[in-house]
């Protein structure tokens, strides 16, 4: 599981009403390189929760100095935009799981896939 | 016959291949908006045809098209047309000398091509109506191997095979421009992708998919019901990053019986990462999720900018979600959360499409597309049956057939409104998803048509409910 579908996932556990950010555990975390790409990373940041996008990573022991809040005029700083490429897309989680903040209810990520089903009393 | 436009706005020709022919205009259409150009055809203009003059396109915009589609084979820049050898004639002698000129320079090298619909020419015609075209004022040599300007005499003998005139329909002469994608729907078949499923879509119709949706580079493109990845793997092609749900763990995870004759289980690595790798595309992948298309995962927010899907119509797989029978038994006890299976339970599919349209309306981008099938019972479709939303607007509806009493047709959506609290509840006040409501109609009738036999078995299986 890639950092950026961590920051679009949200808990659905039943009566759930602050289900996000999922706290991650992670057993085994992997960088993997991908191919940099500017435009994609400049698209997505305003689609991003900031702060819990920078809570995960930092987590993870993967912050690479992100600021707590966005900067200003990210789309012509490489150097940023490069930051949250490798947050994003590079670092994954490979074992452990997902927690809700609210219900304590634990979704297992194995071999990198995170398992959202619910049991039928959760859902 | 004059061609109207002069050098500002020249006419392009687009020879089309003659298979997928309903899904060619939505795809054509589609690649034009990306270019930002309406679809402006000549008058006449016969979608059936598999040649189109398009008007008002830059040659820019035509090769870019070229990229993309893979219903059209290739692009003329028609320098004349008509329905006799001397109405080609006069058209060509009216197109402008300025427009020919820089193609029949002396120190250049050309060919040209005879192309025959519905029809196979000898060797000795092709030569002789290549020899009726030396009134062109060509002085460059030709150069059959690797000429650097390639010309085509395109001739319509209509669409009977088993009508086919003495003499074409209509003829077009122009110079060859760029060839469509159609080689990819071999490059990239099922039969030799890594990772396949018994319901994996053939490449032709994920790539028109695609192209339906307008999936572009750094776009972020979603499928509800993943399976193999097939769609992913297109949408990848195209430049977009992919991610994907489903609700089999064993799918996702590609473990259990394989899906190819003569293998009997899934080799490790077998999953829709190591699919895209096959491409070159991994850089494109973002995660795929074990999860049930019908509970709210993601964050309330415009996240995608394409949704492109295959629901399960429960023919080939089963239609499933999570959830309880009252009935239940005993719940599997044995397991732990991570390989726990939930009970699933039937998914009607009126419920299926109700839930995939509020979820592109509240998921996609302003301007987005959702693109899925629609299974049909042939009998008893009528417009009126395609599912809408008061945030969606319905693009294209193409049909493939499946049997006689049975067809999928493919739906494209735009979103062009962000969802308020009213829409919420509209559909249930729709009666288009009636024929889709109660007892998965659309299941019970396409297995009407089979043979006594084979019907009771299925009443057998299906009564034990949604599996």
């Amino acid at each position: 599981m890639k950092l950026l579908t961590h920051n679009i996932l949200t808990s659905h556990v039943k009566g759930v009403t602050k289900g996000y950010p999922l706290l991650i555990k992670a057993t085994e975390v992997r960088v993997n390189e991908v191919e940099f790409n500017p435009q994609f990373v400049s698209r997505m940041i305003p689609k991003l929760e900031w702060s819990a996008l920078v809570q995960a990573a930092e987590g993870l022991g993967h912050l690479q100095d992100l600021p707590s809040s966005l900067i200003q005029d990210y789309e012509n700083n490489e150097e940023f935009l490069r930051k949250v490429h490798r947050v994003l897309l590079e670092v994954e989680v490979i074992e452990g799981c997902l927690q809700c903040p609210e219900s304590g209810r634990e979704f297992p990520i194995s071999r990198g896939v995170p398992n959202m089903l619910l049991n039928e009393d959760d859902s | 016959m004059a061609l109207h436009c002069g050098r500002s706005c020249r006419q392009y020709l687009l020879h089309l291949a003659h298979d997928h022919v309903d899904f060619r205009l939505p795809e054509i259409k589609a690649l034009l908006s990306l270019r930002g150009r309406q679809f402006d055809p000549s008058e006449n203009f016969q979608e059936r045809s598999p040649f189109w003059r398009l008007n008002g396109l830059s040659e820019d915009d035509a090769r870019s098209i070229m990229k993309r589609t893979v219903c059209g084979k290739s692009v003329f820049e028609l320098w004349g047309h008509g329905a006799t050898q001397t109405e080609l004639k006069t058209s060509l002698l009216e197109y402008p000398a300025e427009n020919m000129a820089p193609y029949l320079k002396q120190e250049s090298t050309y060919k040209i091509n005879v192309y025959t619909f519905n029809k196979t020419l000898l060797f000795k015609d092709r030569i002789e109506k290549i020899d009726a075209l030396d009134f062109l004022p060509f002085e460059g040599k030709v150069n059959l191997k690797d000429p650097d300007h390639v010309f085509c005499l395109l001739e319509d003998y209509g669409s009977d095979p088993n009508d086919i005139p003495e003499k074409p329909l209509y003829m077009y002469f122009g110079r060859w421009i760029a060839d469509g994608q159609r080689e990819l729907i071999r490059s990239y078949s099922v039969k030799k992708r890594h990772f396949i499923g018994n319901t994996s879509m053939d490449a032709g119709l994920s790539f028109i998919m695609a192209n339906h949706g307008r999936v572009k580079a750094h776009d972020l493109v979603y499928d509800p019901f993943v399976g193999t990845g097939s769609l992913l793997v297109a949408c990848s092609h195209f430049g977009a990053y992919v991610c994907g749900t489903d609700i089999d763990y064993n799918t996702i995870h590609g473990i259990g019986k394989a899906s190819r004759k003569n293998q009997k289980w899934r080799g490790p690595d077998e999953n829709i990462r190591a699919n895209l790798r096959q491409y070159g595309k991994e850089h494109l992948y973002v995660d795929v999720l074990v999860s049930d298309a019908s509970k709210p995962v993601w964050r309330k927010e415009a996240l995608f900018d394409a949704i492109i899907t295959d629901p399960p119509y429960g023919i080939r797989e089963s239609t499933r979600r999570t959830g309880s029978h009252k009935d239940i038994t005993k719940p599997p006890d044995d397991f732990s959360g991570e390989s726990h299976v939930p009970v699933s339970m039937a998914y009607h599919l009126s419920d299926i499409f109700t839930d995939l349209l509020k979820f592109a309306a509240q998921h996609l981008v302003l301007g987005g597309r959702l693109v899925y099938w629609l299974p049909v019972y042939r009998p008893e479709y009528c417009e009126e049956m395609v599912p809408m939303h008061p945030c969606l607007t319905l693009i294209s509806n193409c049909e493939q057939t499946l049997s006689s009493h049975t067809s999928r047709r493919l739906i494209t959506m735009e979103k062009t409104k962000e969802p308020e609290e009213t829409d919420a509840l509209a559909h249930l006040a729709d009666p288009r998803f009636r024929p889709y409501q109660g007892h998965n109609s659309f299941r019970e009738k396409y297995f009407s048509g089979l043979t006594k036999k084979s019907s009771r078995e299925h009443s057998k299986t299906s009564s034990d409910g949604g599996e």
